[in-house]
């Protein structure tokens, strides 16, 4: 079976990103570093399985984000992403989210 | 916004039986933040030796409900599914974090149409929109229709078969159900997975601009969301949860 | 925050019972082989591949996966344990021994360094002691089990390193740079342990 049959997306990261931003992140748009398209942290796809999280851009596959707990640290590799928009409150987000 | 996503262990109500292959927990969470359609809880199960598995489950009951409910498909070769299928009971403990979500979400203020498409097991968070338009007066379902398209690989895994009969009757919603293994001969619907002319058949086109939901196995969602960006669909206004290789 | 954690009534994961010196502390044995990637399956075409030994000098050498085909191959069998906690007994592989690999670069004038950064298709890396890829402790594998070695298994060939934790055995391997000093690759930038050897139970960094 491909890894690609067997990818989630940021969806599956929500609970650890709740760990890293104390906030609700997969409607966060992230800009990727590597090719510069936006998109919801929700619609990233998701490698890394057990290892840790491994957020990749889909257009041009560059890790966008990516994170290992380990006993004691939380360690985080934000490189990827050159601009992250978080939405405030759900109402705020959802009228937003239709204006994009 | 619960700034904190603790572990806590939530107690068993009932377990029932949707289809031979998937099973429904009812579950009281205290305290509950209340959740969003959508929206999924991480489940852990630690052994005596320490063992540890951790998987997560969309939530299928509405945020108007007392309890939560998730339904779990026992995947052939799992670890936790079976354990929650065949082994847990009311009156168990189970430890879970949530709710978790905020991209796959849709409450009513979000308007629509809603086109909602699934896969196997990812009829559950759709489920819960659906139960959630459902609960809302009939002026604001007038306006806000709804149209689900759910494939399943035979009737007998249909999962909420006879409630989305029931929903299917009333005017402002349209289910579409298609069987893609196996069907009986006096099946009438469609025996094939998804495709253009399906959606054509049965879906928004893109002129009424609905908000899409596409859930699944990993492969489903991503033929389907590229599917609907081609037929002319706003990227920003489908929106994807992959369930993994069976979903 | 609980001290202890709950304990979920009856639940025992998929387990055997094994015997207790061939699983090294804290791991459990699985009969399937999970895939564990970091990234998608990269599609090198064959004519495309190619494995090279660089050092920092500028000098390295090459081979194409016709080249390397020819070389001399051995077919071990060894258990491998991946950090995530599952152990895999008696795993069979066909591959070149990286000692060839590294007689070849010496002779082709490669410095060697006391580290090794193994580099793949997709961008994966992951460092290594250059100690811990000699003596016959290490290959570059392109069979599993009899067969071809499959795309998401790591194919066209990957590194095979058994006595330290699989991360370690980087798929889609297409070379090694040798380098006076550690630098940690894909996993260890985010925590994971330098060297990796599961009788240690080196799963972090700062696990002794």
């Amino acid at each position: 079976m491909q890894t690609e049959e067997m990818r989630l997306d940021g969806n599956a990261a929500g609970g650890a990103l709740r760990e890293v931003f104390a906030q609700e992140m997969t409607a966060a748009l992230a800009t990727c570093t590597g090719c510069g398209t936006i998109r919801p942290v929700g619609a990233l796809l998701e490698y890394g399985h057990r290892m840790g999280v491994v957020l990749r851009c889909p257009a041009c596959e560059a890790p966008v984000l990516r994170i290992v707990r380990t006993p004691g640290w939380l360690r985080v590799d934000a490189s990827g992403i050159s601009f992250l928009t978080i939405p405030g409150e759900p109402d705020e987000a959802t009228r937003e989210g239709r204006r994009v | 916004m619960p700034p904190q996503l603790a572990w806590r262990v939530a107690t068993v109500l009932d377990v029932h039986d949707e289809t031979p292959r998937a099973r429904t927990l009812v579950l009281e969470v205290s305290p509950w933040p209340g959740h969003r359609p959508g929206q999924h809880v991480d489940v852990r199960l630690v052994a005596e030796d320490g063992y540890q598995a951790q998987r997560s489950y969309s939530i299928a009951s509405t945020p108007e409900e007392a309890t939560v409910a998730l339904t779990v498909e026992r995947l052939e070769d799992g670890e936790v599914s079976p354990y929650l299928c065949d082994v847990l009971r009311a009156g168990d403990g189970l430890e879970l974090r949530g709710p978790i979500g905020g991209y796959f979400v849709w409450t009513l203020d979000q308007g629509g149409p809603l086109l909602l498409v699934g896969g196997g097991s990812g009829i559950v968070p759709l489920m819960a929109m659906l139960r959630h338009h459902a609960r809302a007066d009939a002026a604001v379902r007038a306006r806000l229709p709804v149209r689900l398209i759910y494939s399943a690989r035979s009737q007998d895994v249909v999962i909420y078969r006879e409630e989305l009969e029931r929903l299917d009757h009333r005017p402002e919603v349209e289910v579409t159900l298609t069987l893609t293994r196996e069907a009986p001969t006096s099946w009438s619907g469609y025996r094939r997975r998804i495709d253009r002319e399906i959606l054509d058949a049965v879906s928004w086109p893109p002129s009424e601009m609905p908000q899409a939901f596409v859930c699944g196995p990993t492969a489903l969602v991503e033929s389907m969301a590229t599917l609907l960006v081609e037929l002319g669909h706003d990227p920003a206004c489908v929106r994807t949860e992959r369930f993994g290789p069976t979903g | 925050m609980a001290d202890r954690p709950f304990i979920a009534r009856g639940f025992h994961g998929r387990r055997a019972p094994v015997p207790p010196d061939r699983l090294p502390p804290g791991q459990y044995e699985t009969r399937d082989f999970p895939v564990i990637s970091a990234g998608p399956t990269p599609r090198t075409p064959i004519e495309a591949w190619d494995f090279t030994i660089g050092g920092s000098d500028g000098r390295s050498v090459r081979w194409s996966w016709d080249e390397f085909r020819a070389l001399p191959r051995e077919i071990p069998t060894v258990d491998i344990h991946c950090v995530t906690k599952w152990s895999k007994f008696d795993t069979t592989w066909e591959g070149v021994s990286v000692d060839t690999l590294l007689e070849a670069a010496r002779a082709s004038k490669v410095t060697e360094e006391a580290f090794v950064l193994a580099f793949c298709d997709g961008g994966y890396t992951t460092n290594l002691p250059l100690a811990d890829v000699t003596g016959g402790k290490a290959w570059v594998a392109f069979g599993y089990d009899g067969a071809p070695l499959p795309p998401e298994h790591g194919g066209p060939a990957r590194l095979l390193v058994p006595h330290l934790y699989f991360w370690k055995s980087a798929k889609w391997v297409r070379g090694f740079q040798l380098h006076t000093h550690d630098e940690p690759g894909f996993w260890e930038q985010l925590g994971y342990h330098n060297r990796g050897d599961p009788w240690r139970e080196q799963r972090y960094q700062g696990d002794p």
